[in-house]
């Protein structure tokens, strides 16, 4: 086994046992905190594929969102640190089933499909790729502009819902 | 035995590190792993000791700007009073509150000065000493930044405390506002220098970036200054009026842990200022000898550090809705007109125009925005005079 393999192991298994935390914990801020570990070692996983660029995005964007999570947490939810009532509903077979058959369909998915090598050596400047190929209309220029105008809606989306009501004035 | 040069001594030393440990007949990959290991040591420490000076230098400064003497009881000119503050922190009663969560109250100040301590990874000291020149430097600082407003929460919170919470609740507001500027701001030198490697963009100055972004660099500083929450910022904490903040709750040395974080970080936005908009090691005969980029470095960094203090004790405190207003009625509109204008004024430069006019270009540009933002202003305010006037003669006539 070599050094980054078993790194892979460790990062692998700490982001499973954070994320398992992040629905099994009572307490609502333990588990935003155990999510924040859970995304650092994915964060960690993208670094070891030489993918700095979603490394780092991960962290900006998810991680700094967990403070605003909090927030939230603490302003939508009463007695957070007294719950104590049961940690399952009546449907938990259904959820069951559910998860079990997500995790078969993406593991046969994952099994079957011809992953591409890494290509061997010094790819270059993968930003310099990556920023390159979200502008090249031969790659990805379509997802991107769709993502841009999605989140566009939202943010008009959510001044709209902000805005005072002509009505109430 | 690798060549030891002078003008590059700290690499060279690194260099005779990794060869000594070498020839002890270890492996490539575990010399590597301890030599980073002594280089990450050695600058942590110089982080965590710098703010000794500088609380010192900012205490005298601030002084003197005050007409007051400033320390000067403790060693010459009062230079050990860190040192004295430091033990009094230390010997004091570390209490930690009853009904406190213990682990994430305890966590909470040592994540905040690891956030900053993180930013220095990335921070070129010299053309060749640099922690790890990643390709996504910036982006990365900004990252790591964001890891200190999830510490302030955590402080807040776990303290169990109405005010402490109250408090985090605020700075993080602040916080998370203001980031928004400072990163349009961050894209503006990135675009110019077509790379978010630190070190590249360095190189790419051979103008200083703030001829070429100046509205950038001040937008940068302000949003800056901001971030650390210090005057005029400091609503977070302002002592005469509200309880002081997510950090009451702390005593001792964590308490201490808490300023280090704040005095370390106002440094790091210094530094990163000065690697952005000034240059950072550029200057004369630096090709010749890059140890001495860290002096120019260091002699930028202390400045901008200066200026921050100079804003500081000259600026009275904003409040909470001035804070507001100038950062999404005025920095956020300002920073995403100067983003576009220089996008489209550096792409219109012809590739064969030389540095020095194609920055000269862009500051005129600059300049235009600045014109335009001054008139805007101006309209703006004569619109509520003008409204204040009308109220005026409306109680005067009743």
């Amino acid at each position: 086994m070599t050094v980054s393999q078993i790194l892979f192991i460790l990062f692998a298994l700490a982001t499973l046992v954070a994320a398992y935390l992040v629905v099994t914990v009572r307490n609502l801020i333990h588990a935003a905190l155990w999510l924040v570990a859970s995304l650092l070692g994915i964060a960690a996983i993208f670094v070891m594929l030489d993918a700095s660029f979603m490394a780092t995005v991960e962290v900006v964007l998810y991680v700094g969102a967990i403070a605003i999570l909090i927030v939230f947490a603490v302003m939508l939810t009463r007695r957070v640190m007294e719950d104590v009532g049961p940690q399952r509903t009546n449907n938990w077979w259904f959820a069951a089933i559910l998860s079990v058959l997500f995790f078969a369909s993406t593991s046969i998915l994952i099994w079957f499909t011809k992953w591409p090598n890494l290509p061997e050596g010094d790819v270059g400047d993968t930003v310099l790729i990556l920023g390159k190929s979200l502008v090249d209309p031969n790659k990805y220029v379509i997802p991107f502009e769709v993502a841009s105008v999605l989140l566009m809606v939202a943010l008009i989306g959510s001044i709209a819902v902000a805005l005072p009501s002509k009505q109430s004035e | 035995m690798p060549e030891v040069r002078v003008g590059d001594l700290l690499v060279s030393l690194y260099d005779l590190l990794g060869w000594g440990l070498s020839e002890l007949g270890l492996y490539p990959s575990v010399v590597s792993i301890l030599q980073k290991l002594v280089a990450g040591f050695i600058l942590a420490n110089f982080c965590l000791l710098t703010p000794l000076f500088t609380i010192w230098l900012e205490r005298k400064v601030s002084a003197r700007f005050q007409d007051r003497l400033g320390p000067n009881r403790v060693g010459p000119y009062g230079l050990f009073q860190g040192f004295a503050d430091i033990v009094k922190l230390i010997t004091k009663e570390d209490i930690t509150p009853a009904s406190a969560d213990k682990t994430v109250f305890n966590i909470g100040p040592v994540l905040a000065v690891m956030s900053v301590l993180g930013i220095w990874a990335v921070i070129p000291f010299t053309s060749t000493m640099v922690g790890t020149d990643i390709n996504v430097g910036i982006l990365y600082s900004v990252a790591v930044g964001a890891i200190g407003t999830l510490a302030i929460m955590m402080g807040g919170w776990a303290s169990n405390n109405k005010y402490a919470l109250l408090g985090s609740f605020r700075t993080v507001s602040q916080l998370v506002s203001y980031e928004v500027p400072m990163i349009i701001a961050l894209l503006i030198p990135t675009l110019l220098a077509g790379s978010m490697r630190m070190n590249t963009i360095v190189q790419e100055q051979q103008v200083w970036f703030i001829v070429a972004a100046p509205i950038a660099g001040l937008i940068f500083l302000i949003s800056g200054i901001a971030e650390v929450g210090r005057a005029p910022f400091d609503l977070l904490e302002a002592e005469s009026e509200i309880v002081a903040g997510f950090h009451v709750e702390y005593t001792g040395m964590k308490f201490g842990v808490w300023m280090l974080a704040e005095f370390l970080h106002a440094f790091t936005v210094s530094a990163i200022t000065a690697v952005v908009f000034l240059g950072g090691w550029r200057g004369p005969w630096v090709d010749q000898y890059p140890l001495l980029g860290i002096v120019y470095f260091l002699i930028k960094t202390y400045f901008v550090s200066m200026l921050m203090l100079w804003i500081r004790v000259t600026v009275p405190r904003v409040r909470i809705d001035q804070m507001n207003d100038l950062n999404w009625k005025f920095l956020v509109p300002l920073s995403l007109a100067v983003l576009v204008m220089t996008a489209l004024v550096d792409k219109l430069i012809p590739v064969d125009f030389s540095a020095g006019s194609r920055s000269l270009i862009l500051f005129l540009a600059n300049m235009v925005i600045v014109v335009a933002t001054l008139l805007v202003l101006r309209g703006v305010s004569r619109k509520e005079q003008a409204a204040q006037s009308d109220l005026q003669a409306e109680v005067n006539s009743i």
